[in-house]
């Protein structure tokens, strides 16, 4: 399926004492993690953890403060330009809120990684995104539509299209079911494990709904305070004697983890 | 009291430096862009059409009614020394040198950077310009560099309508209602025209449009913080693209048109 690596000893993703910070404020305060090629990573945790930064530094869409980033066992830390480019260009996301480009058709969205970035005929990447959304279970004439007529779920779901269109080997989740209802919530769970399935990717995913982490992950890992507290098999998840995990995946407002409220 | 009020002052000039800094870098990044492949040309012809042909209208109207005034404000100033038979000559200069280019400008300024800075500061927050990234797409390359290019060889053509149309906007208005002759009043208007003229106007647009451009998206660029950072980014390109034209207006001409 996905292109191999030449490096096969190396762990897919590796961070070693990954820290962040803006200003003053500390984010990440060194994080150790590794993911294996093929796995399924889903790491859980509160908001304003450092979730989103830590996906954003191995994106390259941030550079760390210190530690350092390999991916196949290459350092990617501190790339830049065309040779962060190249690494890019293995990798696909879903954003949050989908981040679909507005001023383009749905289907130019799904084939953008393929014209702009590999530089494919339009006619023949219009023909593989109409595949990529049939796959996410979207006909033909959503790709004529403009991103803002969609509901939440589609744009869900055409922003998952966009990135598989370029056939990644790894590909991260962000919040892939916040703001939809429960059972699209599970649509989606059930197309991430799919697709995955069928790419053979290697897939980071960030999420505090437990019921999406149980269904798509491999392995969980728990950030908090910008460190990574637990790491384990997805199925050691209820007995990981760990508290702070036992109060979040059971949603308890009482324990370790105090949230930044204050008393009436 | 006495020291919080010196760390504000440098504060105040530490910020100053660190925008200065920003907007230098930006602008070097942005036309190191423009000449780096790979080009985008559906996105640049599409800007081209944005601020060029959708501009028309504006520019079109603005011009007309500043021709239109300059000849009634110059004959009824020149009347106080006999000095009515100028009102076409001062027309045609006052618009080729200063006007066209200036209010043209300005005009553009408030159409097309605002609406730079809300497209390019929604992408911000919604994360469309780190998705961008994400495709092997540089966003300076896909958003900032075809903007720049369309805005600098939109602007000088836009002045030239705006010239053709201020100068008629006088015409119209100096033989309709001043009552010169036709034929006088445009002979007048030939006679006293240099190419100098348009084309230093149109120089000034070039670099104006240029500007209009750059404000847009770096403002765009730097928005943060949802719909409020976009009203701000928006507010700030208009202020500051229009500051700008007026001062780069004045060094221009200093420097190379005074003579």
């Amino acid at each position: 399926m996905s292109t191999a690596a030449p490096s096969t000893g190396h762990p897919k993703i590796s961070l070693k004492g990954v820290t962040k910070h803006f200003g003053p404020k500390q984010v990440l305060r060194g994080i150790d993690l590794e993911v294996q090629r093929g796995q399924s990573l889903v790491i859980i945790g509160g908001s304003g953890t450092g979730k989103s930064v830590m996906l954003k530094c191995i994106l390259g869409l941030l550079h760390p403060t210190g530690g350092s980033i390999h991916i196949d066992g290459q350092d990617v830390t501190h790339l830049k330009g065309r040779e962060q480019e190249q690494v890019m260009a293995r990798m696909g996301m879903l954003f949050q809120g989908g981040a679909l480009f507005d001023s383009l058709k749905v289907w130019e969205n799904v084939a953008f990684g393929l014209i702009q970035g590999k530089g494919m005929q339009r006619d023949k990447a219009r023909d593989i995104a109409m595949a990529k959304l049939a796959q996410v279970g979207l006909s033909a004439d959503v790709g004529e539509l403009s991103p803002a007529e969609l509901s939440g779920g589609m744009q869900k779901r055409v922003g998952l299209a966009r990135a598989i269109a370029t056939d990644p080997e790894i590909i991260f989740f962000d919040e892939p079911t916040t703001g939809l209802d429960p059972i699209m919530a599970d649509v989606i769970n059930d197309l991430i494990v799919k697709c995955v399935r069928e790419l053979g990717a290697t897939t980071m995913s960030i999420t505090h709904d437990m019921a999406s982490a149980r269904k798509i992950a491999d392995r969980v890992a728990m950030i908090y305070e910008g460190r990574i507290i637990w790491h384990g098999m997805a199925g050691d998840v209820d007995h990981s004697g760990n508290d702070h995990v036992d109060q979040f995946i059971n949603g308890r407002a009482e324990g370790p983890i105090q949230m930044q409220v204050r008393k009436l | 009291m006495r020291w919080n009020f010196l760390a504000l002052i440098g504060s105040v000039i530490l910020q100053f430096f660190g925008a200065v800094g920003r907007l230098a870098i930006f602008t070097g990044k942005g036309l190191l862009h423009c000449v780096t492949p790979p080009f985008y040309p559906r996105i640049l012809l599409r800007q081209m059409l944005q601020i060029g042909y959708y501009s028309l209208p504006v520019i079109g109207l603005t011009a007309f009614f500043t021709g239109a005034v300059l000849a009634l404000q110059i004959y009824i100033g020149g009347a106080r020394f006999n000095a009515e038979s100028l009102v076409s000559s001062i027309v045609v200069l006052g618009i080729t040198r200063e006007l066209g280019p200036v209010i043209g400008g300005l005009m553009v300024a408030g159409r097309v950077s605002a609406a730079m800075a809300a497209e390019i500061g929604t992408m911000r927050v919604t994360e469309q310009i780190d998705a961008l990234t994400t495709l092997s797409t540089n966003p300076f390359k896909y958003l900032v560099a075809p903007r720049l290019i369309a805005g600098a060889t939109m602007l000088p053509l836009l002045v030239l309508v705006a010239d053709v149309i201020g100068v008629f906007g006088g015409f119209v208005v100096g033989t309709e209602k001043l009552g010169f002759n036709v034929g006088i009043y445009l002979q007048n208007t030939i006679d006293f025209l240099h190419v100098d003229d348009v084309v230093s106007g149109l120089v000034k647009a070039s670099i104006f449009g240029f500007l209009i451009s750059l404000m847009g998206c770096y403002h765009g660029f730097m928005s943060r913080g949802g719909a409020q950072g976009v009203g701000r980014a928006t507010t700030n390109a208009v202020v500051s693209a229009s500051i700008m034209i007026l001062t780069a207006n004045y060094i221009i001409t200093e420097l190379f048109f005074a003579q």
